[in-house]
């Protein structure tokens, strides 16, 4: 059992973590916060060509980072998991080479759109564009793990849109058939690009489609990262225990248009954005560490003045970095590739 | 050798692969208790058990999305598509997917699968179970795309598949699993996937063919031979990557070439076989390049006399090859 913080009682799901980790997961949100804003600016500077983020929903992909083993357990996440990622290790640097299509860039080497993530290390399963394709390759994943007897959970993330595509439907039922350990974690943040998703499904959520494969689905709030970490940990030992996969839908919220090439003032409303950025997880969390005595103004100044270090750094390291090779364009074609790309000799 | 059908070279195969490596796993419908509606597969549940021979719900996109998650995650998945027909709710996640997890991740994921599906016409099968699919996977890098037209072939071509690191797409011609039977070594051996095969050696003109085709045009060659005429036969085996050189020398010798399909007559391999030939040969060819293909209709129609009106068949392509040596 963790130690309680003298403000445990009070907020009990506090004890689900160590003191030091509640930090560390309220450091990885203030960080992936201010990578993503810089992230925008780099873009409308002209410096980035594109940009994807998930403001808001740093909360929902910390909250599910923490509760697997980085480097053991197997992700595939989708586009808007910055936070995820850095929570399960790859560092600022690594996510401005992508923004920056650098040589260096761990995911591609600079060949994808950023936020195709992808990174043996942190076995993290390399990402596509078209959504929901990752799904029935994280049930793939599970059962060859479990194949070789190992014990480590698949995570797969998506948005409640993706949820549309048969791909879903596809891999949630294979999973389930298996029994395989897959969390399908559904990141729903209200909107398909304009589309709400009452217009994506005639149910109250992707949560409650779960019933129809024979598993277990939670909603939970994905405003709150302790929520979130509890429901993910649940059905990672679920997975583990035997008991097959589960869809945990984080309800959360998007702050940012879509996409750089969105703009989101022509399907939601003033109103409606403010009213989500009531709804910020990352000072509510703060507020929680400070009620529970971890957390104080000093900190906070301390915390800020190091992640706009590591982000300048980040930006202006990635920056710099070389351009990926154009002589390398036809290498990884095949196994075998030469540099035309083709894995033996032609006679051209 | 003993002499065995091409359905069941695959089936061994198959079954010494599961043997040797136990990251090989096959999938997909009716694979397991039933042994595939062609009894590729049969037997091999008794022998490797349902962890590794895996009855698949009835998801095309789902049986080549899973097993590209295991083939990622360390697996050789063997995966069947029931037809070649039903492959396209599949196609996002063979080219989409399969195809670029190498260049996507420059080099640090790589996609070692094996998609089997039986194509093609001649069975009276009609439009949904004729089709050959062959050109839409052709086209894309990052995939290979082997047809065998033998047995020996085939079982050396689908051992080769299941240990190559990069997706294969193995297209095996329905209609010759029982109809074509052959030697096939004893023991363990591979056909390496690439080479083009010289199955005749000639002096007139060139045939180009796989598959089905291959023999449809052996069978027409040897006619024209009893009329004065000798034609050389390639049979490509791997249509991608394309064994251009083969095929180059091979009409630069002849200085004529005939491309044998049952796909559609545009953009099928003939078109790809023909712009090379432009390309690397012409002042070798005396002759234009002939195609001998399926008109461009939607599929193969179900009745036989519509069937036999748009395949080529023996006789079509012996009449192709003797306008060609008269030119
Ligand atoms: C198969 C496919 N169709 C369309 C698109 C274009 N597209 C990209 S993201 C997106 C919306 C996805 O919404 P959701 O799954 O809810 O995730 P969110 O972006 O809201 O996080 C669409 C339509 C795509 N990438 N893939």
């Amino acid at each position: 059992m963790a130690p309680r913080s003298p403000a445990a009682t009070a907020d009990p799901d506090l004890a689900l973590l160590e003191p030091e980790k509640l930090v560390e997961a309220y450091r990885l949100m203030v960080l992936a916060r201010a990578l993503d804003e810089r992230m925008w600016i780099l873009q409308r500077q002209g410096k980035v060509p594109f940009v994807i983020t998930g403001q808001g929903q740093e909360a929902a992909q910390v909250g599910a980072a923490l509760a697997l083993r980085a480097g053991h357990d197997i992700v595939l996440p989708y586009y808007r998991d910055i936070a995820l990622v850095l929570a399960l290790g790859m560092s600022p640097r690594e996510l401005m080479l992508s923004a920056f299509a650098r040589a260096a860039d761990p995911n591609s080497g600079g060949r994808q759109m950023p936020n195709h993530f992808s990174s043996r290390r942190l076995r993290i399963l390399t990402g596509s564009s078209p959504v929901g394709t990752q799904i029935p390759h994280a049930a793939g994943a599970a059962l060859a793990s479990r194949l070789r007897g190992e014990d480590s959970v698949v995570l797969v993330s998506f948005g409640e849109g993706a949820s549309s595509e048969g791909d879903f439907h596809e891999g949630v039922n294979f999973a389930a058939i298996h029994r395989l350990p897959v969390v399908f974690f559904c990141e729903n943040n209200g909107w398909a690009i304009s589309v709400p998703s009452r217009r994506q499904m005639n149910v109250e959520g992707v949560a409650r489609r779960a019933a129809g494969y024979g598993i277990a689905g939670v909603a939970v709030d994905g405003q709150d990262l302790l929520a979130v970490y509890r429901a993910v940990a649940e059905a990672a030992e679920r997975g583990r225990g035997g008991e097959g996969p589960t869809i945990v839908e984080a309800l959360t919220y998007r702050f940012v248009p879509h996409s750089s090439d969105d703009d989101d003032r022509i399907y939601r409303s003033a109103d409606e954005m403010a009213e989500m950025r009531r709804r910020d997880p990352i000072p509510a969390f703060r507020e929680r560490l400070e009620a529970a005595g971890l957390w104080d103004e000093a900190k906070e100044e301390r915390l800020r003045q190091e992640v706009a270090a590591t982000v300048d750094d980040a930006a202006d390291h990635a920056e710099r970095s070389p351009q990926p090779d154009p002589a390398t364009v036809m290498q990884h074609v095949f196994a075998s590739s030469g540099r035309d790309g083709h894995p033996w000799r032609s006679s051209a | 050798m003993a002499v065995k059908r091409m359905i069941d070279a695959i089936r061994e195969a198959l079954d010494e692969e599961l043997a040797r490596d136990e990251s090989v796993i096959v999938m997909g419908e009716d694979v397991g208790v039933k042994g595939g509606v062609f009894v590729a597969t049969k037997g091999l549940i008794d022998r490797y058990g349902p962890e590794r021979v895996i009855d698949t719900p009835l998801a095309e996109s789902g049986i080549v999305g899973v097993a590209i998650g295991a083939a990622m995650n360390g697996l050789r998945p063997v995966a069947e598509i029931q037809f070649a027909d039903f492959i396209y709710p599949a196609m996002d996640q063979i080219i989409s997917e399969a195809a670029r997890i190498r260049y996507r991740s420059n080099g640090e994921w790589q996609c070692p699968l094996v998609v089997r599906a039986p194509y093609g016409a001649g069975v009276r099968g009609g439009l949904y179970h004729s089709q050959s699919v062959e050109s839409f996977f052709a086209h894309v890098p990052g995939l290979k795309v082997v047809i065998p037209s033998n047995p020996a072939d085939a079982k050396g071509l689908l051992k080769a598949a299941i240990r190559d690191d990069d997706p294969v797409v193995f297209l095996e011609p329905k209609r010759g699993y029982r109809a074509i039977q052959g030697e096939v070594p004893e023991g363990d051996y591979v056909v390496p996937i690439g080479p083009a095969r010289i199955a005749r050696e000639g002096e007139h003109l060139t045939a180009i063919a796989y598959g089905m085709m291959l023999h449809l045009t052996m069978q027409a060659a040897e006619r024209l031979e009893r009329e004065g005429v000798s034609v050389e036969v390639v049979d490509l085996r791997t249509l991608a990557p394309l064994d251009r050189a083969t095929i180059v020398e091979s009409v630069k010798k002849t200085g004529r070439a005939l491309v044998v399909y049952e796909d559609n007559r545009t953009l099928g391999m003939g078109a790809e076989v023909a712009a090379i030939l432009a390309e690397e040969a012409l002042f070798h060819l005396d002759a234009p390049v002939r195609r001998v293909a399926m008109p461009d209709v939607p599929a193969t129609p179900y009745a036989a006399v519509l069937e036999d009106a748009v395949l080529p068949n023996v006789d079509t392509i012996a009449q192709a090859m003797r306008e060609l040596a008269r030119v």
